[in-house]
């Protein structure tokens, strides 16, 4: 039986909710996709590491520096377990955007080296010009310029899956967008911008079709409903720690052992090494080579903290929670005159990022009002330019609420939207 | 301070009824600024008419802040020397950064002053300065005010 969501409850576990902004406002913070707020058991955990077990991980012969790899090593064990992954399959990095470069440079690196020491690379990660990598239209330029650039270096073209106006990926086209020539396939599994949920199974089964590897932008998923990372079928799955209640400054990369074991280094240098001498080094086993250079001990802990927070919810609770707030939402904004929703309107396949424009005002205008009214919102692409081109329109509201909002926390973004069409008369 | 401070009667104005928003027919230099974050745009032209003040030309599309800004400095800044141009666009590059503290200098700035609230708003700031920062650019692309400019400290 699914414990429904306490959002009162909830909402006294994060401090910064008790706050008010702009002349004694409360703060209604709609801008999770961003980045989410953080509860005490998160903060306590980051403060209680420093306080009691702070030291360098994996090196030192001391009982500090046991307790601080016993806290690194953990929070990977926990952080793995909630999507199902092993904890050797887990790569820690800064933010998901240093995961998707991880991967893409798996191939600019592996195509460098190839030239020299064509016996050193995994022969999958070698590009050239015929060869070509796929993206969707609704890539968050995280997951579209990472690409680009690997196009630029090695001569392979960057192809994408187009959408429908409706806002989801235009599926008919997928037989022939990935084709022979595809070498690897990167998808969002939920929009930041639009909100839908792609299909990412099917895609990445026609991936596996073609003989490309596959990989999923989950930063929008994994914070919001069950994810077991192998469900996917993907290679490579990239996220946030911050977007899911835990501090910033860690990201994650889930990939399949045996993808991972065949994956060049990207940042080299200490702590990724087996051996070195001046001429030459070798490398640590997956997931250390991935992780040069002393790493982010503490944000691991207080994203462990947020993984068991989260677990106590439940995300099955978390993704129904969310689920009839973006329903609502949806109906809210369908009801005022000259609001157009950029993404899908049903509320299928549809996570709680709603975007949308208001006729005759800008987005950062509404946002303003929004603002004024103590909401907290996003404007502009959304780090998602092409997809707001495709729409044809510059920039969009969003808000993207998460576990301490309620549906009357959406009732006064309305009203500042209305505010801000009878201020500017539109 | 509320929103309505910010959107003072004279930015409403401008952004509902842009003042010479059309492109010069012959411009001596041009800037296209983006303000990456939230995607306004705004393209600024300048030349000299035979007494050697300045001609004004620009379009772009985004929030009312930056259209409105627009509108305002090629309506004050056409027919300036371009010395007196430069004075403006320092006076409003200061009152820009002066978190809302400066009494701005109507004789210099025109209708301009009304963009005061908006120092006490960061994320907008960049908005109001779009056009003037394309504005300098496309005067440094067109040779005018360079000596100007090179005497200068701000
Ligand atoms: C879908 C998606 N991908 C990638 C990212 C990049 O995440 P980060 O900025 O934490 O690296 C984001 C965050 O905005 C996102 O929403």
């Amino acid at each position: 039986m699914l414990q429904p969501i306490d959002v009162d409850r909830i909402r006294k576990d994060f401090p910064i909710l008790q706050r008010t902004v702009r002349d004694n406002r409360p703060l209604v913070y709609l801008d999770s996709g961003a980045t989410s707020q953080k509860p005490m058991a998160v903060l306590d955990a980051e403060r209680a590491f420093y306080e009691t077990s702070n030291a360098g991980v994996h090196r030192g012969a001391h009982q500090l520096a046991e307790e601080a790899t016993d806290a690194y090593e953990g929070a990977r064990a926990t952080i793995a377990g909630f999507v199902g992954a092993q904890p050797a399959e887990l790569v820690f990095t800064k933010n998901a955007t240093e995961s998707l470069n991880l991967a893409a440079y798996a191939f600019s690196n592996a195509t460098a080296k190839a030239v020299h020491a064509p016996d050193s690379v995994d022969r999958r990660f070698v590009l050239s010009p015929g060869d070509s990598i796929v993206v969707t239209q609704m890539e968050h330029h995280a997951n579209l310029v990472p690409w680009q650039e690997a196009c630029a270096k090695t001569g392979a073209t960057l192809r994408w899956i187009g959408l429908t106006d409706e806002g989801r990926l235009d599926l008919e086209a997928l037989d022939s967008v990935i084709d022979e020539t595809t070498r690897v396939v990167s998808v969002v599994h939920q929009s930041n911008i639009l909100g839908t949920i792609n299909p990412v199974q099917a895609i990445m089964g026609r991936a596996h079709e073609v003989g490309a590897l596959g990989v999923v932008d989950a930063c929008q998923s994994i914070p919001h409903m069950p994810v077991d990372v192998h469900d996917l079928g993907a290679d490579l799955v990239a996220w946030s720690g911050h977007k899911m209640l835990g501090p910033t400054g860690i990201g994650l990369l889930w990939g399949r052992s045996e993808v991972l074991q065949a994956m060049p280094p990207f940042v080299s240098g200490g702590s990724m090494i087996e051996t070195v001498f001046m001429e030459h080094s070798t490398y640590a086993e997956p997931p250390k080579r991935f992780e040069a250079g002393t790493p982010m001990v503490a944000q691991s802990v207080g994203l462990a903290a947020a993984v068991r927070y989260l677990d106590d919810l439940g995300m099955d609770a978390v993704a129904a929670h969310e689920h009839d707030l973006t329903g609502y939402a949806l109906g809210q904004l369908e009801e005022l005159r000259g609001v157009r929703i950029i993404g899908p309107r049903d509320n299928v396949d549809r996570g709680s990022a709603v975007s949308f424009v208001v006729d005759g005002l800008h987005p950062h205008d509404v946002g303003q009002f929004l603002d004024d009214k103590g909401v907290a919102v996003r404007v502009g692409h959304h780090c998602a330019w092409p997809t707001c081109r495709r729409f044809g329109v510059p920039a969009t509201t969003r808000i993207s609420p998460y576990i301490y909002n309620d549906r009357a926390d959406i009732d006064i973004a309305m009203e500042g939207i209305m505010a801000a069409q009878k201020f500017f008369g539109v | 301070m509320n929103v309505e401070a910010l959107y003072q009667d004279i930015i409403l104005d401008h952004y509902k009824h842009p003042r010479g928003r059309q492109l010069l027919a012959d411009p001596a230099g041009e800037s296209h600024q983006v303000n990456p974050t939230c995607g306004d745009e705004v393209t600024v032209q300048v030349g000299l008419d035979s007494d050697g003040h300045l001609l004004v030309g620009y379009e772009g599309q985004g929030c009312s802040i930056s259209q409105a800004s627009a509108s305002v400095m090629s309506e004050l800044v056409a027919g300036f020397d371009p010395a007196q141009g430069d004075d403006a666009r320092r006076a409003f590059v200061e009152l820009m950064h002066s978190k809302g503290a400066a009494e701005p200098d109507e004789d210099v700035l025109g209708d301009a002053v009304a963009f005061v609230g908006v120092a006490k708003y960061p994320a907008r700031i960049k908005c109001a300065l779009l056009p003037w920062m394309a504005l300098q650019d496309a005067e440094a692309k067109a040779g005018i005010g360079i000596a100007q400019e090179g005497t200068s400290t701000s």
